[in-house]
């Protein structure tokens, strides 16, 4: 079994597994790209995804957003007023959810809550040969259900995000402002100071922008690729999970690399 | 005789993965004919059908579907070609999104311009015709598996197709369900004018209601005939799986060393 | 579920996404830099920059008006070349007066204009002459510790 020769080999036809699927997933974006005009104006079709991954994601991105800003709240206070800097606190709470911890937290919980329910969705299509159906009655499967939930996906991440920062900072403000006693005014004043909107909101709300394009595409992919059994459908819903938390950890780093390099 | 027939198959050929699984199939499905096509599992005749209906592209040989080749043509051509066209799936593969009414009505929305209230007045038409106008505002997983598939026979039938293929129709069926599904693909064929193409492997039933068989085996159709030449033929291959026997042709065993050296061949050595 | 209700859901979930940005732009953030699409620059000479960076605030009388664009070396003269986008709705007099200054102990450093009393303004292009370098800390400090020492001397 531990043969180095059988190892080797192993480990090519798993890298060109790779690269075949990678290929296939580049083609398949293409195709819904291409797609994309003609779904758009059948915008109903759009706005009910918008209904399933974005509405119905409310109550558990907003409950998270609250009490990401209450732990930050806790922390960041403790740790500012050891330099004696306890009215600093908006700042430090408002920029780490607009740069960081809205747009990646949310795509997370994007991805295991809409994500996974998009490839679910698609793949039980697939098994139940819903999607040859379709094909056979002349409508591009592609078309009328993979596009569609893109773009659902791709609208709602950014809306997402941005209840997810704002419901972090009112979180932040009611355990600084309202249980420790921040001063209320310096709470804002020094957050306004330090936040701009050019920089700190428009970057995270494109950051959102591309973690939703990253994870409704592996999404959509991974159910229409999924192998059409029960099995299948598990496991490229896994799939989903595991490949869309590492792209938006690594679309993090090379988004966060090329915004805020060297400024403050 | 070109004209009576809707489809003509010529020396079609289908490799998958390198394995051979049509190997020069010829038919010819006349108009206004129901015609099954039979065989065991595993033999190519879903292949087939997927090959008439353009979801697969044939290795080999070729596929004329109302005087249109089928084999050479692009995607918009296959698309073109399937609007009259309908198929009904081995488990009926309605949308469990939508109820029952948006089913029947979905290839109607999606190829047509109607107004809501003719979209309407068509699809009751169809579910009444499979019985079923009472369950329109069911949704799919509230229906039996016979009820299931005669909303799908509706569903490939609302846009009055000219080839309506079936894949399985009986699979998994009461005796009942699978009476009244049977009686349906006749009388809508012939209410239509349409033509048949029927998958299967239910000879009893098949025997009953279609006007002509082709029996496939290993790629090739190995018998055909109508159904009383079927009912009487000496062909041992048809007379095996007429009479449901198990072993002929088709044998029971799989190929293997003779028992006696699987079994006592270890302690020979 | 009905067309309707879905908009209305929809809707809702749209509507409460731009209260949110709202929130964020109007509560949160500050539009500093958006505002300043119409600016002018001015060139000031340091001997020394200290921390300065590109991006930092430019302030009169504690008002942001301006942003630091480029900051480069003047290999002739070794000396820092600060170039200064400046907000067009304001003019400085010729004889303004550029110093870099830290925001508190440990803030950043940005650059402070004291206008002067000349009649003539600064235009676009033009160089600030009349600068003064940023404090370096431990230039003070060694500064200080000589002058205590020397005082010690003294008083012997």
């Amino acid at each position: 079994m531990l043969n180095p020769v059988n190892l080797l080999r192993q480990l090519g036809s798993r890298m060109v597994e790779g690269i075949w699927r990678l290929g296939y997933a580049t083609r398949f974006f293409g195709a819904v790209l291409l797609n994309s005009g003609a779904a758009l104006r059948r915008y109903p079709l759009t706005l009910r995804e918008i209904y399933f991954s974005g509405v119905l994601s409310l109550i558990i991105i907003m409950v998270s957003g609250l009490f990401v800003g209450l732990v930050l709240g806790l922390q960041g206070y403790e740790i500012l007023q050891r330099y004696g800097s306890a009215e600093q606190l908006g700042t430090m709470v408002a920029l780490s959810l607009l740069r960081e911890l809205g747009p990646v937290v949310a795509a997370l919980l994007f991805a295991s809550r809409a994500g996974s329910a998009i490839t679910a969705e698609i793949g039980l299509m697939k098994a139940t040969e819903q999607l040859k159906a379709m094909d056979m009655m002349a409508v591009d499967p592609v078309a009328r259900v993979v596009v569609p939930r893109f773009w659902g996906g791709v609208i709602a991440m950014p809306i997402l995000a941005t209840l997810f920062s704002a419901m972090g900072i009112f979180g932040g403000w009611l355990i600084g402002v309202v249980a420790i006693g921040v001063d209320d005014g310096s709470f804002w004043s020094q957050m306004q100071a330090s936040v701009e909107f050019g920089h700190d909101v428009w970057n995270g709300l494109v950051k959102s922008f591309v973690f939703g394009a990253a994870v409704a595409l592996i999404a959509v992919f991974e159910g229409y690729d999924s192998e059409p059994t029960a099995e299948g459908v598990s496991r490229a819903i896994t799939r989903t999970v595991v490949t869309s938390a590492l792209a938006i950890l690594a679309l993090d780093f090379v988004l966060t690399s090329f915004m805020f390099r060297g400024t403050s | 005789m070109l004209d009576d027939a809707l489809v003509h198959v010529e020396n079609l050929r289908f490799d998958y993965g390198g394995k051979p699984v049509l190997q020069g199939i010829n038919m010819r499905i006349p108009r206004g004919k129901v015609v099954a096509i039979m065989g065991g599992s595993g033999c190519g005749k879903t292949t087939l059908l997927r090959c008439i209906g353009g979801q697969l592209r044939p290795t080999g040989g070729k596929i004329v579907v109302d005087g249109q080749t089928v084999s050479t043509m692009n995607q918009s051509g296959i698309y073109a070609m399937r609007r009259r066209m309908g198929m009904l799936f081995q488990f009926g593969a309605l949308f469990t999104d939508m109820s029952v009414f948006e089913n029947v009505a979905f290839p109607l929305r999606e190829h047509t311009d109607l107004p809501e209230s003719l979209i309407r007045d068509l699809v009751l038409m169809k579910l009444q015709a499979v019985g079923l106008r009472g369950a329109r505002d069911l949704m799919p997983n509230s229906l039996s598996g016979g009820m299931a598939r005669r909303v799908a026979l509706a569903r490939a039938v609302a846009l009055d197709p000219s080839l309506i293929m079936y894949d399985e129709p009986f699979t998994g069926l009461d005796p009942i369900s699978l009476g009244v599904i049977g009686q349906l693909i006749r009388r809508l064929n012939d209410a239509l004018g349409a033509t048949s193409i029927m998958v299967t492997h239910d000879v009893q039933e098949s025997l009953l209601i279609v006007d002509y068989i082709f029996f496939i085996s290993e790629g090739k159709v190995v018998a055909e005939g109508t159904p009383d030449e079927i009912r009487h033929s000496s062909d041992p291959f048809v007379h095996q799986f007429v009479h449901a026997e198990a072993d002929g042709p088709v044998p029971f065993h799989i190929k293997a060393t003779p028992i006696m050296d699987d079994l006592f061949g270890g302690r020979h050595a | 579920m009905s067309r309707t209700t879905l908009d209305l859901w929809v809707g809702f979930f749209v509507a409460i996404g731009i209260a949110a940005l709202l929130f964020l732009a109007l509560k949160v953030g500050s539009f500093s830099g958006v505002q300043m699409e119409q600016t002018y620059q001015l060139q000031a000479k340091f001997d020394n920059i200290g921390g300065l960076k590109v991006k930092g605030p430019v302030k009169s009388a504690g008002v942001v008006v301006g942003r630091v664009t480029d900051i480069r070396f003047d290999p002739d003269t070794y000396e820092a070349v600060v170039v200064l986008a400046i907000d067009s709705r304001f003019t400085f007099p010729k004889d303004t007066f550029a110093s870099i200054y830290t925001s508190g102990l440990l803030g950043d450093q940005y650059v402070g204009l004291e206008p002067g009393g000349d009649e003539r303004k600064l235009a676009a292009g033009d160089t600030v002459f009349k600068t003064q370098s940023a404090v370096v800390l431990e230039k003070l400090v060694s500064q200080f510790l000589f002058n205590k020492a020397a005082e010690g001397q003294d008083q012997k």
